[in-house]
C-alpha cells in the first residue's frame, strides 16, 4: 500500500504539474501564436530553441539550469538580488524546469491548431469588424480546442513523468521537491520493490487512461507533437 | 468627388504587379473581369485593406480608407465594408444566426431589426438560423456568407466570384438572389468574375482587367461592345440591352420589349407589364441588309448605322453599329461585308434572329 511518504510524493507531483501546465499554457499560446504567425527570418531558430527539451538528455537541460539558477549563474544572482534566494533544490525551482522542460509539447500542439486554422477565418472576421485581439479570443481560441486540449494534458502528463531533471535541479527533498518518479527510485533503490510497486502502477494507470481519453473521446490522432 | 469610388494602387511582387487608376460609380453593380492572373482579386483584397499595397489612394464616397502619400492606411477591421469570400468562408463554430450577430455586435446591434428580417428572408435562410455551417449546402453557405456581409449595411459590398465554388445547378439558385439583390438595395457593389454569364446578367459597369493593368472601364453597354477588346473578337460576343415589357401577344407566344430608341418581339417573357430586365443578343445571331427584306422570317428588323468594323483573320468581320441609343454587335463573314460595301457610317438594316433573357 501507498505509505504517508507516497501520498505526499503523489500530492507533490500533482501541484508541480498543474502549475507547470498553467504557466506553460499562458506563455506558449501567445509563443505559438507569434511562431506561426511571423515573418521574422529568425523563426526557424525560435524553433529549434523551443524543440531543444524533445531531443536533449533530461540530464543535460537539469545541469545547465542548475548553473544558471545557482548562485554563481546569471538567473541565480537576478534572484538573489530579488531576495528570492536561488531556485535549486526548492519548489519555485522544480516548476520553473518543468516549464522548460515540457514547452514544447505545449507549443507544438498549439502551433499545428493555429497553423490549422489558416487566415481564412482572421481575414472573414476582419471585414466584421473584428480587431485581431477580438479575433482571436472570439474566432482563433474556439477553433483551437482541441489543440488546446491535447497541449494541456501532453504538457501535465509530461510533467508527471519527469526525472532526470528533478534530479539535477530538485534533489530529493521530502515535500519540496521529492515529486513520485524519484520517489520510485528510492524505493527500488532501498529495495521496496512492493512500495516500488504500488507507485509505478499509479502512474501507468494514470498514463494510460489519459492518453485513452485523449484518442478516444477528443478524437486526436496518436502522433507525436513533432510536426 | 464624395459621391464615386477612387481607386489607385500599385505594388510589385516581382512576378505579378498591380497598377490601376479607378475612378467607379457609387451606385449599382461594377464588375471587375479578367482571366486568373489579371489582378482582379489582388485589387478587390487592396480595396478591402487585406492586402496592403505600399502605394495606393483609396476613397469610398468622400471615406478616405488610404492615403499612403500621407501615411494613412485604414485596417480592414475599420472600413465599412461587407466582403463575400470565395469560398464562404462561414465560422464553423457558430450557427448561422452566430455567424449574421457577429459583425453586428461589433457595431453596437442586433439581429432584432427589420432590415436584418429583410435580408435573410431576400436571401431565403430564414429557416436554416440554429443550423451550424457543417450541415448546410454550398448554395446555402454563400447565401448566409451574402447576408453576413449585408446585414451590417457596408459603405459598399465586395464579393470576390462568390459563385465560383458552385456547381451550374447551384449558381442558378443564388444568380436571381443577386439580381433581386441588385434591384432592392442601394449598396455599391464590386464584384469579381471571371465568367462572361455573369458580366451580363449583373454588371452595370465592367471593369477590363488584365495583367495588372486596367484594359478598359465603362458601362456594360458601351464597354461590350468596344472592337479594340478581346471578348468582342470572341464567338461568344453579345450585346445585352436593358428592355422593359409593354405587350404579350399569347396567340404567338411571343413578348414585345421596348428599349431606348425602338421595339422588339422576343418569345414569352413570364413578367408583368412594365417590368425591367436584360437581354443578350450574340453577335453571331446578328444579320445586315441594305434595305428592309419583305420576305424574311425574322420578325426583328431594325435601322441602324455602322460605327465600326473590325476584320480577323479567319475571313469574318465583326460589325459594331447603333440602334437607337443602343450599341449591337453583327458577327457576318468578311465576304458578306465586301458583296454589301459596308463602311462606317451607313445606315443599315440589323436582322435579329435571336434573343435570350439574362433575368
Amino acid at each position: 500500500m501507498l505509505s504517508p511518504a507516497d501520498i505526499d510524493a503523489l500530492w507533490l507531483t500533482f501541484k508541480v504539474a498543474s502549475l507547470a501546465t498553467i504557466i506553460l499554457l499562458l506563455l506558449g499560446t501567445p509563443m505559438a501564436w507569434w511562431l506561426v504567425r511571423t515573418q521574422f527570418r529568425g523563426k526557424s531558430i525560435c524553433n529549434a530553441l523551443v524543440a531543444l527539451p524533445l531531443v536533449l538528455p533530461p540530464s543535460v537541460l537539469g545541469f545547465y539550469l542548475l548553473i544558471l539558477m545557482g548562485n554563481r549563474g546569471l538567473v541565480g544572482r537576478l534572484t538573489t538580488e530579488l531576495g528570492l534566494g536561488t531556485l535549486p533544490f526548492t519548489f519555485a525551482g522544480l516548476v520553473v524546469a518543468s516549464v522548460l522542460y515540457s514547452l514544447p509539447f505545449v507549443v507544438q500542439p498549439l502551433q499545428t491548431a493555429f497553423t490549422a486554422i489558416g487566415d481564412a477565418p482572421l481575414e472573414a472576421a476582419a471585414t466584421l469588424r473584428a480587431s485581431p485581439l477580438d479575433t482571436f479570443f472570439t474566432v482563433v481560441l474556439p477553433l483551437s480546442r482541441s489543440g488546446f486540449l491535447t497541449a494541456a494534458i501532453l504538457g501535465f502528463t509530461h510533467t508527471v513523468g519527469e526525472f532526470g531533471v528533478v534530479l539535477m535541479v530538485g534533489g530529493n527533498i521530502p515535500e519540496k521537491t521529492r515529486v513520485v518518479s524519484v520517489q520510485i527510485y528510492n524505493h527500488v533503490e532501498a529495495m521496496e520493490y512492493g512500495q516500488a510497486h504500488g507507485l509505478a502502477g499509479v502512474l501507468l494507470v494514470f498514463s494510460f487512461l489519459v492518453l485513452l481519453l485523449l484518442y478516444s473521446t477528443l478524437k486526436i490522432n496518436p502522433v507525436s507533437p513533432l510536426k | 468627388m464624395t459621391d464615386s469610388i477612387i481607386a489607385q494602387f500599385k505594388l510589385d511582387y516581382g512576378t505579378f504587379a498591380l497598377n490601376v487608376d479607378l475612378q467607379l460609380p457609387s451606385s449599382g453593380i461594377t464588375v471587375l473581369f479578367g482571366h486568373s492572373g489579371s489582378g482582379k482579386t489582388t485589387l478587390l483584397r487592396c480595396i478591402a485593406g487585406l492586402q496592403h499595397a505600399p502605394q495606393g489612394f483609396l476613397s469610398i464616397n468622400g471615406n478616405l480608407w488610404q492615403d499612403s502619400d500621407n501615411k494613412l492606411f485604414l485596417p480592414t477591421h475599420k472600413r465599412s465594408l461587407g466582403y463575400v469570400f470565395q469560398e464562404a468562408n462561414l465560422f464553423a463554430h457558430l450557427t448561422v444566426l452566430g455567424n449574421l450577430s457577429y459583425g453586428l455586435k461589433r457595431i453596437g446591434q442586433t439581429a432584432k431589426t427589420e432590415k436584418f428580417d429583410q435580408v435573410i428572408e431576400l436571401l431565403g435562410i430564414t429557416h436554416l438560423m440554429e443550423r451550424l455551417p457543417e450541415r448546410l449546402s454550398g448554395g446555402e453557405r454563400q447565401r448566409v456568407a451574402i447576408a453576413r456581409a449585408l446585414v451590417l449595411n457596408p459603405e459598399i459590398l465586395l464579393m470576390d466570384e462568390p459563385l465560383a465554388s458552385l456547381d451550374a445547378k447551384r449558381k442558378q439558385e443564388i444568380l436571381p438572389f443577386l439580381t433581386r439583390l441588385h434591384s432592392e438595395l442601394n449598396i455599391p457593389v464590386l464584384y469579381v468574375t471571371h465568367s462572361q454569364q455573369e458580366v451580363a446578367q449583373l454588371a452595370d459597369y465592367l471593369v477590363l482587367l488584365a495583367d495588372g493593368n486596367v484594359q478598359a472601364a465603362g458601362l456594360l453597354a458601351d464597354t461590350l461592345s468596344r472592337l479594340d477588346l478581346p471578348q468582342a473578337q470572341d464567338r461568344q460576343a453579345a450585346s445585352v440591352w436593358q428592355v422593359t415589357v409593354i405587350e404579350h401577344d399569347p396567340a404567338y407566344h411571343l413578348t414585345r420589349v421596348a428599349f431606348a430608341g425602338g421595339e422588339l418581339s422576343v418569345p414569352v417573357i413570364n413578367a408583368a407589364l412594365g417590368i425591367s430586365l436584360r437581354i443578350q443578343i450574340y453577335a453571331r445571331d446578328v444579320s445586315i441588309t441594305l434595305e428592309v427584306a419583305k420576305t424574311t422570317s425574322i420578325l426583328n428588323v431594325l435601322p441602324a448605322t455602322i460605327t465600326d468594323i473590325v476584320d480577323d483573320e479567319a475571313g469574318q468581320s465583326m460589325i459594331r453599329l447603333r440602334v437607337g441609343s443602343q450599341p449591337l454587335l453583327a458577327h457576318i463573314t468578311r465576304k458578306s461585308a465586301h458583296l454589301l460595301a459596308l463602311q462606317t457610317g451607313m445606315m443599315v438594316y440589323v436582322q435579329i434572329k435571336g434573343t435570350s433573357i439574362l433575368n
